[in-house]
């Protein structure tokens, strides 16, 4: 009877348990506070430091030879040209794949041990190191010289940014597909419609923000990739001036920032911090733009 | 009527269009589907195919010896797996306080919503960042800045091996660092959503016995998602370990075996990054047999983490 009498009910910060939870609060606040702050760093450097180097001259004009000019680097045209060049060869091939393979695993396989195996595959693939996928298509495309005889190509570059790609695809598209109500399905086959028009005309529309998110996501960390680049498609310093360029070296954003870091030059580590700026901006706003996507999905489908 | 209605609405038959048009979707998406097998395999037979030479030639010697001499054609990979393990897991204990805290730190209802979300986005905008740009700013920014603490250390505890060389750039202090920054968004995210998923009737019970807010979080809410924290950890494992252009940059690419943290080393990774392009014979084979352990390496480590999350999520279902 007498724990009802003896303590009070009130409040009071001097207890152990008290003291124990403030001080567990105010150290996981730090810890937010400290992984917070390497994002405002680099963020800030790379905006402040990169974007003081950024002038028409800069993105328009190849880079020049290291050591030659201290005054006049040159700039990162091609670099940017190579990165897009790059993102839209592996986009063409990836997009195709993963849409598909997700479509198979959310439509016609939900559990079968193909889709199950299809599913652990790709969650195998999605980590495996990014230089793995390199050093794959180097084995496979640059040292065969199986592309019209060339070795180091802007092709291969693409095909090995692909590779990192598809498992995101897949798997935002599954997860897309099967967020659609089935009665949206059984609707479509209940006026006559056949699967494939089903899934072109009510799943994958009702699904195409989130899997539109997902291929956004999965192309801005395809972008900014370094590792499967250096030694598929390699650097080239010039813009590429027929289509035939696309089977020999080409330049990216990252490669040149990897290369240009490494140089002992001021003028060359400028044009890194200046391509460092480009490339975070618009990976930023692609990531930006996908967290838009969702909102407005998420919009439609309160209208529906 | 029965004529009437038959009139109106005869049955439909498919024309045979329709279903070529049906048999043909389901066989190209079922062939893009195995397109992940099959690229999963090939890495896998390539690789494998590309190292059999250094295979048969070194077999387990490779793994515990350090030469690395293009010259005399010697090859070993210990420093760089003794590399890569060392500074992904050195990472990692730095990482999972700071990220699983951070996670419940944005998860209970510590601080009102608006700044959670910020700092939510703000972590997850963090793996946004390239790795090759967190490298410069690691050259350039990071390192010059801690490298008087480094020194500092290495004044006072320079008798112990671990910090025996003098800190002049490079190494492996500033590549673990960095990591922690690559990995940190991975656990915040994934201990975020696997925190979220607890459902609200457990914390209230726990309030309502009279458990204070940490005790709540200690004894109820992580054990509840500690599949999902799990898992997450295991993957932050596999990414530093595979994590290769901000590593190559600072970890200083050096072949040299040394206990010192300070001391420039070598992950696989960063050893592929930086020989792959001008290596070619027996090096190249080296090379792969180097590609093929780190991806055996990440693959137990992946395989590991969905059976974790499978069996440990079982038991609070």
């Amino acid at each position: 009877m007498n724990y009802t009498s003896q303590k009070s009910l009130t409040y009071n910060p001097s207890l152990t348990r008290n003291i124990g939870n403030k001080a567990l609060t105010i150290a996981s606040a730090l810890f937010a506070i400290i992984s917070v702050l390497p994002l405002i760093l680099v963020i800030s450097y790379v905006l402040i430091k990169g974007g003081s180097y950024i002038n028409l001259d800069t993105l328009i004009l190849e880079p020049e030879p290291p050591g030659d000019d201290l005054l006049s680097a040159g700039g990162i045209g091609p670099a940017i040209t190579g990165t897009f060049i790059m993102s839209v060869i592996a986009s063409i091939i990836s997009i195709p794949v993963g849409v598909g393979g997700g479509i198979y695993l959310a439509e016609y396989s939900k559990s079968g041990k193909f889709a199950k195996f299809i599913r652990f595959g790709s969650n195998v693939l999605a980590g495996i190191p990014s230089i793995i996928a390199g050093v794959f298509i180097y084995a496979i495309i640059v040292s065969t010289k199986i592309l019209f005889g060339s070795m180091f190509s802007g092709i291969a570059g693409g095909i090995s940014l692909s590779i990192l790609m598809i498992p995101t695809i897949i798997k935002t598209t599954d997860e897309a597909l099967k967020l659609v109500p089935n009665d949206m399905r059984r609707a479509a086959f209940g006026v006559g419609a056949s699967k494939f028009t089903m899934i072109t005309n009510i799943t994958l529309p009702a699904a195409f923000s989130s899997i539109s998110t997902g291929v956004l996501l999965a192309l801005a960390r395809a972008a900014g990739e370094t590792a499967p680049l250096i030694f598929t498609a390699l650097f080239s310093r010039y813009y590429i001036t027929s289509l035939d360029d696309l089977f020999y070296e080409m330049g990216s954003l990252s490669v040149l920032i990897y290369n240009f870091a490494l140089e002992p030059y001021e003028a060359q580590n400028q044009l890194a911090w200046a391509a460092s700026f480009i490339l975070v901006v618009v990976l930023l706003s692609l990531n930006i733009l996908s967290r838009w996507i969702v909102t407005l999905g998420a919009f439609s489908k309160n209208k529906v | 009527m029965d004529k009437a209605r038959t009139s109106k609405f005869s049955l439909r038959t498919r024309p045979t269009s329709e279903k070529l048009v049906d048999v043909g979707f389901k066989n190209i998406v079922v062939a893009m589907a195995s397109m992940v097998a099959i690229v999963l395999f090939s890495i896998f037979a390539v690789v494998y195919y590309e190292s059999t030479e250094s295979i048969s030639r070194y077999g387990l010697r490779f793994l515990f010896s350090s030469a690395w001499n293009p010259v005399t054609d010697e090859y070993g990979a210990f420093t760089a797996i003794y590399g890569t393990l060392f500074t992904s897991i050195a990472s990692l204990l730095i990482a999972i306080p700071l990220g699983v805290g951070t996670a419940i730190f944005i998860t209970e209802n510590i601080i009102p919503g608006y700044i959670r979300n910020v700092i939510g986005i703000m972590v997850e905008l963090l793996a946004a960042i390239p790795s090759v740009v967190l490298g410069l700013w690691a050259v350039f920014i990071m390192e010059p800045f801690i490298r008087p603490f480094l020194n500092i250390i290495y004044e006072l505890f320079g008798f112990i091996p671990f910090f025996g060389t003098q800190p002049l750039g490079a190494g492996m202090m500033p590549a673990i660092l960095i990591l922690v920054v690559m990995i940190l968004p991975i656990i915040t995210s994934i201990s975020k959503d696997s925190l979220n998923q607890v459902p609200s009737k457990l914390r209230q019970a726990a309030y309502g016995i009279g458990a204070s807010r940490w005790t709540t979080i200690f004894k109820v809410i992580i054990p509840a998602a500690i599949s999902g924290i799990t898992g997450g950890v295991l993957l932050a494992l596999g990414r530093a370990m595979g994590e290769t252009m901000a590593v190559t940059m600072i970890i200083g690419n050096s072949n040299n075996f040394s206990w010192s943290i300070f001391a420039p080393s070598y992950t696989i990774s960063s050893m592929l990054a930086n020989q792959f392009g001008e290596a070619d014979g027996s090096q190249v084979s080296s090379l792969m047999y180097a590609a093929l352990i780190l991806m055996i390496l990440t693959l137990l480590v992946n395989v590991f983490a969905q059976w974790i999350v499978k069996r440990l999520s079982l038991k609070y279902q």
